[in-house]
């Protein structure tokens, strides 16, 4: 079936069943590659996306279910917060493999979209359910500081 | 194709029609060159200058790197070697992903090897390139003369007037055999080696665009899943093969013996099918695993061992005062890493191309011929980023895994994604092992004796042996290709015996390795090898020591060292945390603290490593947290500092999540680990502060650090934990169950 999803600003038209995960449509239909297959089991945060501004699971959420704006890391350059967090990211080089990066700053803009200037213990309560293999939580964490504050000022 | 990973990959496959790569500048002949003396790091095996760099008159310097990145940050390192010692501009190096055919051969990227072997060949044929260019200006119709300077690859008289590398090099200049007669810079020379230039793929990585094997997607491409037997060794005895291949978008459905896949044009197609035919197989279960995990422990003493004795001193020294024996365990562990392994591949005429994650490019193709029955040179392995892994993972499996639904299907470029409880079932687990300790001290505190005795299947079946194959589908193909023997890898470096030789001076030790040869549970490469398992005993057995002679233990450590480098390591780690002898433990708020020690230098070759671990038990819940990790590393000289902590600080939480938490459950039915719920890992809530102090030693050689962490990081939480508890817990991982069993059991018995 034919299914309309708005996308980082743009409308698209998709032809998929009702009830495939949103990941592929947007990875294999839409050209978004930020989002990334990890568990299929919304248990790592790998496919972590925005929709109607709230982080979600791709992996598990039905296309046909999306009526909303949803949102990627594709629209850094039009969003300030998501471009500050990359910014802060790179500045902080808060990556190793990078797999897990994608999932990580659109959880994180989730919560900087609510709370301006989070604690490091609101930071890894919201990041709780994205997972990290190498280890790069820690700088992960400097860079939202970094991105809450530079926002802030 | 829509892959975007990086200007010279775009430069390969610009021109190509299709998935072909044209390589039309490289020289035509790749005969190699003969040289007398041995060369140093990889450029041994790979003499060539023009099989590491590429001169280009267009001023770019294309480089070709046998090492791979998985986020490790090497070729970024590699970048700051060639641009440095060629005195050239970073913007002007392009890097080719790793190709079979193409690229030199370094076998695997592993062991953190690849800045001491990969690094130092292009040290080396960077350094002599530049002198023949310099050489050639020299000597040219008009020669540059004076006092000559190198700016961004403009060759400089003392006039001003000058030429450039691009002016001067052509091809066949750099087909000469390097001879390592021009030596690299002195580390006062150095302008980009030992700077924090930011990783060259994190921008790319942090923006959504494509940057994994996992983001390719040719046109045409379909999708591809495994269905895997429900245990090892299991054996298809029938499925719904002709009613799967009716399935909404299914292409193909391939059965070749125990081996069985489905590719569909979507890939929710292809799942919807891959579901579909697993509950349609029925298998032949072969029933082999032990009972569980316990159980293995129990028979790996009586296991088939092939055994070593390695590191024997026998000496003079006073009487022992105090004995001590334990035994220490550690579980099968995951390297899980966060996307299961992928592949591409498309047979296009007799040739089939793969591009994958694969540590090693070349040892795969070995097996791949091997396993599809084909010579080596009809498949072209090509390097694409995956996640990280750690070791060996199910990247080389994968990639046989598409090269078998490709061959079905020629001309379709394929791409296999496993599912996630593909990579928890079947990727080769670092091994469980036992270590057995025997030390005595004399009545001055001093060591007089030291045996290690340890039991421990292999840690490498990966791709790549002289016989068999180590490709997971090729065991259950109809025609079956038998597994590689397995081996230990011999010392230095060992493999089960990694570290396992204490490098600490003790006047009497022997060291027993016993590998076990049967492997029920399949198990290889997995980030540190024996190393991890090893130095916990040492660093435990250490900590028990000095206590019993009642000596603090960096003072202990530091009475039975004679190497300063290790000296300096602990000594800089313990005034890092400040830490004050006799203050190791604590009560507070209901909580038990400690804080412990973990020493090692990886290998007993690479970088040193000291740990200092402050953690705080819970003892009703039995639960660990480990609040900070404070670090000291010395890896010779650095070359990138921001990268090299990168490594030591990820090594720090990864082995945090190791020590508290990872462990394969089995039984005789199969493995019980299918998602993140079954194997759970360290989360952002329980992630320690971490600080690490980096001893840079310009005038020493660099050493491999990404592994350096993992065995003092756990041994140091695991001497905190038992200064917590005031009693020791033996089996990794420390779980609330081992804890609570430390402070429930009776004070006198040690061990198991």
């Amino acid at each position: 079936m034919s299914i309309a999803l708005h996308i980082n600003g743009t409308t698209r038209e998709v032809d998929a069943a009702a009830d495939t995960p949103l990941l592929y449509v947007l990875r294999n239909d839409c050209g978004i590659h930020s989002a990334k297959f990890g568990c299929g089991q919304a248990q790592c945060g790998a496919c972590t996306v925005l929709i109607d501004g709230r982080p979600t699971r791709s992996c598990t959420t039905p296309v046909g279910t999306v009526s909303g704006p949803i949102q990627t890391l594709e629209s850094h350059g039009a969003d300030p917060v998501l471009a500050g967090l990359r910014r802060a990211f790179i500045a902080e080089q808060a990556a190793q493999c990078g797999y897990c990066s994608s999932g990580m700053i659109v959880t994180a803009k989730g919560l900087l979209d609510t709370v301006k200037k989070p604690s490091e213990a609101q930071i890894r309560s919201a990041l709780n359910g994205n997972l990290c293999r190498c280890g790069t939580h820690t700088r992960i964490i400097k860079a939202i500081q970094r991105a809450a504050q530079e926002l802030a000022a | 194709m829509n892959l975007r990973v990086d200007s010279a990959r775009r430069y390969f496959l610009g021109q190509a029609s299709g998935l072909a790569i044209g390589f039309c500048w490289l020289p035509a002949s790749w005969s190699e060159g003969a040289v007398a003396a041995p060369l140093p790091g990889s450029l041994k095996d790979n003499p060539r200058l023009d099989s590491w760099i590429h001169v280009r008159p267009d001023g770019k310097v294309v480089v070709l790197p046998g090492k791979v990145e998985f986020g490790q940050g090497i070729v970024t390192a590699l970048l700051q070697i060639v641009a440095d010692e060629l005195d050239i501009d970073p913007a002007r190096v392009e890097l080719v992903p790793t190709t079979t055919g193409l690229s030199p051969n370094e076998g695997v990227t592993s062991g953190s090897q690849s800045i001491e072997y990969g690094g130092t060949a292009l040290r080396y044929a960077c350094a002599e390139i530049r002198g023949i260019l310099l050489n050639r200006a020299a000597t040219s119709p008009e020669p540059v003369a004076g006092a000559v300077q190198v700016r961004d690859g403009r060759i400089l008289g003392a006039s001003g007037a000058g030429t450039s590398y691009w002016q001067l090099c052509d091809t066949p200049l750099l087909q000469a055999p390097a001879t390592a007669k021009y030596a690299p810079k002195a580390a006062s020379e150095h302008r980009i080696i030992g700077t924090p230039v930011p990783r060259i793929d994190i921008p790319a990585k942090v923006s959504g665009e494509p940057a994994y094997v996992q983001d390719m997607h040719p046109p045409g491409m379909l999708f591809a899943r495994i269905v895997r037997p429900p245990a090892p060794r299991a054996g298809l005895l029938d499925c719904d093969l002709a009613g799967v291949g009716k399935m909404p978008g299914v292409v193909a459905v391939v059965r070749d013996g125990s081996f069985l896949a489905v590719a569909a044009v979507r890939e929710e197609q292809a799942i919807d099918a891959w579901r579909a035919l697993r509950s349609s197989a029925h298998w032949q279960l072969a029933r082999d695993l032990p009972a569980d995990p316990a159980a293995w422990w129990l028979q790996m003493k009586q296991a088939r061992s092939v055994d070593t004795t390695l590191g024997v001193k026998e000496g003079a020294a006073n009487p022992a005062v105090t004995r001590i024996s334990a035994e220490f365990g550690k579980s099968f562990t995951a390297h899980a890493p966060l996307a299961p392994s992928c592949a591409l591949a498309v047979l296009e005429g007799e040739t089939l191309t793969i591009w994958t994650h694969s540590q090693g490019v070349y040892p795969l193709r070995k097996d791949l011929s091997r396993a599809l029955g084909v010579a080596p040179d009809k498949v072209r392995c090509i390097h694409a980023e995956g996640s990280g892994m750690y070791g060996h993972s199910g990247a080389d499996d994968v990639a046989l895994d598409a090269a078998l639904v490709a061959r079905a299907l020629p001309g379709r470029p394929v791409k296999v994604q496993w599912m996630r409880e593909d990579e928890f079932q079947w990727e080769p687990y670092g091994s469980a092992m036992l270590m057995r300790l025997d030390a005595a001290v004399d009545a001055d505190g001093n060591i007089v004796d030291w045996q290690h005795e340890l039991w421990s299947n292999p840690h490498s079946t990966r791709p790549g042996e002289e016989i068999g194959s180590n490709l997971l589908a090729s065991w259950y193909l109809e025609q079956p290709r038998p597994a590689s023997p397995p081996r230990n890898i011999p010392q230095p470096a060992g493999g089960s015996d990694r570290n396992a030789i204490p490098l600490y001076v003790f006047p009497n030790q022997r060291v027993v390795n016993h590998l076990l040869v049967d492997m029920p549970v399949r198990v290889s490469a997995l980030r540190t090898l024996g190393a991890y398992a090893n130095v916990f005993a040492i660093e435990s057995m250490m900590d028990e020591l000095a206590g019993a002679a009642h000596i603090d233990p960096v003072q202990f450590r530091l009475n039975h060292l004679r190497d300063p480098r290790a000296k300096a390591v602990i000594e800089r780690a313990a005034q890092g945390a400040q830490w004050q002898a006799g203050r190791l433990s604590a009560r507070e708020g209901g909580k038990l603290l400690g804080r412990g020690l973990g020493f090692a230098k990886y290998k007993n070759l690479s970088a040193y490593v000291a740990v200092v671990a402050d953690v705080a038990v819970d003892p009703l819940a039995g639960t660990v947290r480990v609040t900070k990790l404070s670090a000291a590393a010395d890896a010779g000289l650095i070359i990138n500092p921001d990268g090299l902590r990168n490594q030591i600080e990820g090594g720090l939480v990864q082995t945090t999540s190791w020590t508290l938490f990872e462990s394969v459950d089995f039984n005789r039915d199969g493995i019980r680990v299918r998602s993140w719920a079954d194997y759970p890992v360290l989360r952002f809530a329980d992630v320690p502060q971490v600080q690490v102090e980096l001893i840079n030693r310009p005038e020493e050689k660099p050493l491999g650090a990404g592994e350096g962490a993992l065995g003092p990081g756990c041994a140091a939480i695991a001497n905190a934990v038992a200064r917590a508890l005031g009693k020791r817990v033996y089996q990794l991982p420390l779980t609330p169950e081992r804890i609570k069993q430390a402070l429930n059991a009776d004070s006198a018995s040690r061990g198991k």
